[in-house]
């Protein structure tokens, strides 16, 4: 088999279940073909496939938009809801938080909500401070949400076949910069369960534990440090909640020594979650602190320079790795 | 102004005394304190409940609010199980995790309580898209006051609603206050079905203590929703005779205020006409009777019930945690 884009693994994941299931639908501001198939076309062609009931092109009402999908998944459908870019999570936040995670425990279980809130982020493509934030943390903070978010087009393709299936919300989280990414195609129906993370690169020194598009900054610095005689350990956590800690801890365990690193700002991030657990649950274990990267607390900048410089980059990873190891 | 026939009247007194004996018997226990929970009196608007929910088949969606106890009784959740959530008991119908502000009873297709001003609304869509998509021919009503229609997702909600002539009715009771602010206070527009014709929907306003307005307007809207012609924005005019909740403060509400909504009291009126369509006395002390019996009951078992254990904190956060 040949490969296959993020995009179009993302794509495929959604045809594919809307083919198996006639319950699943798409719903979002221009994700029609009349719109042509969304803005990163990742529901291209379905339109033509599927109808303009299944594909529903929305007005620019993003409360309205989740509202709907909350509604139809009460009734047993599984849509999939689009909003376009995740600071615009800021309009619906209340039926995110308030109605989609709360619903099953408030009707003691007599009510669900499988739903995928599909969004897209990231820093380094100049978009400016309302449409680049990494904001997890929000969604990790809540009972009843999933949080995921994909580093490759094979763990795209898998993630969103598991959301799909999951009986509640899920929060899909896709990195702009991440969507031409290549993965040897993982074939039809290919799933990746949620909550389990994977090593991404084995290693004995310490632990690098991230997500999303810093993987590939970690795994980058992984291959150099190996030159120097460092041996890192990736983890990707891919379901960043509720997220695998027995792998995370049992990675710690055998290094002894812990990074957290994601793009989101570092202050209240989920990185300060896992490295709290870490060290309440490996103290023994551990050589010395856990340390964490994140972006810089400040709203996320528009010239290029200032966002490089704003943004995590591997010179930080490696010299956090070296200080760790006492050869900062 | 066309009738209603005898037996759907009958049906509708009924379940506006199920409605009305509920929350008279719910301010009792608290005025005697053998309950403290959250509670929004409902007195004055139980005929628009009443008479919209007597529109609804059985098996038709309802969103409503925290001041829902209307919709949840009329709509026919069984009095055992909405007591004993109302008191926190396992044995109600969401366990005594919802409570009154969530009350949920897929049964008899109340899907969510909401206790935020103006969230149904999107959610109500949501419910009859899935039934457009489906083709299973159930309409979606979701009530909210005339609060709810200053917030962003009525709009949303109504434009997108009228864009894909989605099968729900708009219920706004018009009860004059949002919260404790006037009407007039929170906004100059003269009405708020005349807010529909903004987003191309049918809007109507009717007189929600006349029970021949209120169900004709209900069941038009509910037949529109049916035959696939769209939505309806229905705002039926009713008072809130307490205060925003039990025990809360209702002195900023004017003198002349409190006596129209005297002199408007849905159920005097519809006593009248009960008895001038022929219904004795008799007939209707006994159905109140009937109705006191059952909350009597209710009330007695919910009070006698158990408590939810801690074990609950862990369960219906997921359905599972991944292992």
């Amino acid at each position: 088999m040949g490969e296959i884009t993020m995009a179009q693994a993302l794509n495929r994941a959604i045809d594919e279940a809307m083919a198996e299931n006639s319950g699943v639908f798409c719903l979002g501001e221009d994700v029609a073909a009349k719109q042509g198939g969304g803005v990163f076309k990742i529901t291209a062609g379905l339109t033509e496939k599927y109808g303009e009931n299944r594909i529903r092109a929305t007005p620019i009402s993003e409360t309205a938009i989740v509202g709907a999908a909350v509604g139809a998944a009460l009734a047993g459908q599984r849509p999939i809801a689009e909003i376009m870019l995740m600071n615009f999570v800021g309009v619906c936040m209340d039926q995110i938080v308030n109605h989609a995670a709360k619903l099953r425990f408030m009707s003691g279980g007599q009510t669900n909500v499988p739903l995928v809130i599909r969004t897209t982020t990231g820093v380094g493509v100049g978009f400016g401070g309302q449409h680049s934030d990494m904001l997890e943390a929000w969604f990790a903070h809540v009972a009843g949400l999933h949080v995921v978010t994909p580093s490759n087009a094979a763990d795209a393709q898998g993630l969103m076949r598991s959301s799909i299936d999951c009986n509640d919300p899920v929060i899909f989280i896709e990195n702009i910069l991440c969507y031409g990414l290549k993965s040897q195609d993982p074939g039809p129906g290919y799933r990746v369960p949620l909550g389990k993370a994977a090593v991404a690169r084995e290693g004995s020194d310490v632990s690098v534990i991230t997500y999303g598009r810093t993987v590939l900054d970690a795994l980058a610095v992984a291959s150099e440090l190996a030159n120097e005689g460092i041996s890192v350990e990736v983890i990707d956590l891919r379901s960043i909640a509720p997220y695998d800690e027995a792998t995370v801890l049992a990675s710690v365990r055998k290094t002894g020594r812990a990074l957290t690193l994601h793009e989101a700002v570092r202050p209240f991030g989920t990185g300060a979650e896992i490295a709290a657990n870490i060290q309440e649950k490996c103290w023994d274990s551990l050589k010395g602190p856990v340390r964490r990267i994140g972006g810089t607390f400040s709203p996320v900048p528009f010239a290029s320079v200032l966002e490089q410089a704003w943004i995590p980059n591997k010179q930080q990873i490696v010299d956090q790795i070296k200080a760790s190891m006492g050869r900062g | 102004m066309a009738d209603i026939d005898r037996d759907t009247l009958l049906d509708i007194y009924t379940r506006t005394m199920k409605v009305n004996r509920t929350d008279e018997k719910f301010r009792s226990l608290l005025m005697q304190g053998k309950v403290a929970v959250m509670y929004y009196c409902v007195r004055g608007q139980e005929l628009v409940s009443a008479a919209a929910m007597a529109a609804l088949k059985d098996e038709d969606y309802v969103v409503c609010t925290y001041r829902g106890q209307g919709e949840q009784t009329a709509k026919g959740i069984p009095a055992e199980k909405w007591w004993a959530e109302c008191l926190g008991k396992v044995t109600g119908t969401c366990k005594g995790k919802g409570g009154t502000m969530h009350i949920t009873h897929p049964e008899k297709g109340i899907m969510v309580t909401t206790g935020v001003v103006g969230s149904g609304l999107p959610i109500a869509n949501g419910l009859a898209m899935a039934s457009q998509n489906t083709g299973d021919g159930k309409v979606t009503m979701v009530s909210f006051g005339d609060g709810a229609a200053n917030i962003g997702a009525f709009h949303e909600a109504l434009n997108m609603a009228q864009l894909y002539k989605l099968p729900v009715v708009f219920l706004c009771q018009n009860n004059r206050y949002g919260e404790h602010t006037a009407f007039a206070d929170h906004t100059q527009s003269e009405s708020i079905y005349g807010r529909a014709a903004g987003y191309g929907m049918k809007g109507v306003r009717v007189d929600g203590n006349d029970v021949f307005a209120m169900y004709h307007a209900a069941k038009d809207a509910v037949d529109r929703a049916r035959a696939g012609e769209g939505p309806t924005l229905i705002e039926a005019m009713c008072y809130r005779m307490m205060g925003h909740f039990f025990g809360a403060d209702f002195s900023y509400m004017p003198k002349e205020h409190l006596a129209e909504m005297q002199r408007e009291d849905p159920l005097p009126k519809l006593r009248a006409v009960m008895l001038e369509r022929q219904f004795t006395e008799d007939e209707l002390d006994a159905i109140v009777a009937g109705i006191d019996a059952e909350i009597e009951d209710a009330v007695a078992k919910a009070l006698a019930a158990d408590l939810p254990g801690p074990e609950e904190l862990q369960i219906d956060v997921f359905e599972k945690v991944p292992a």
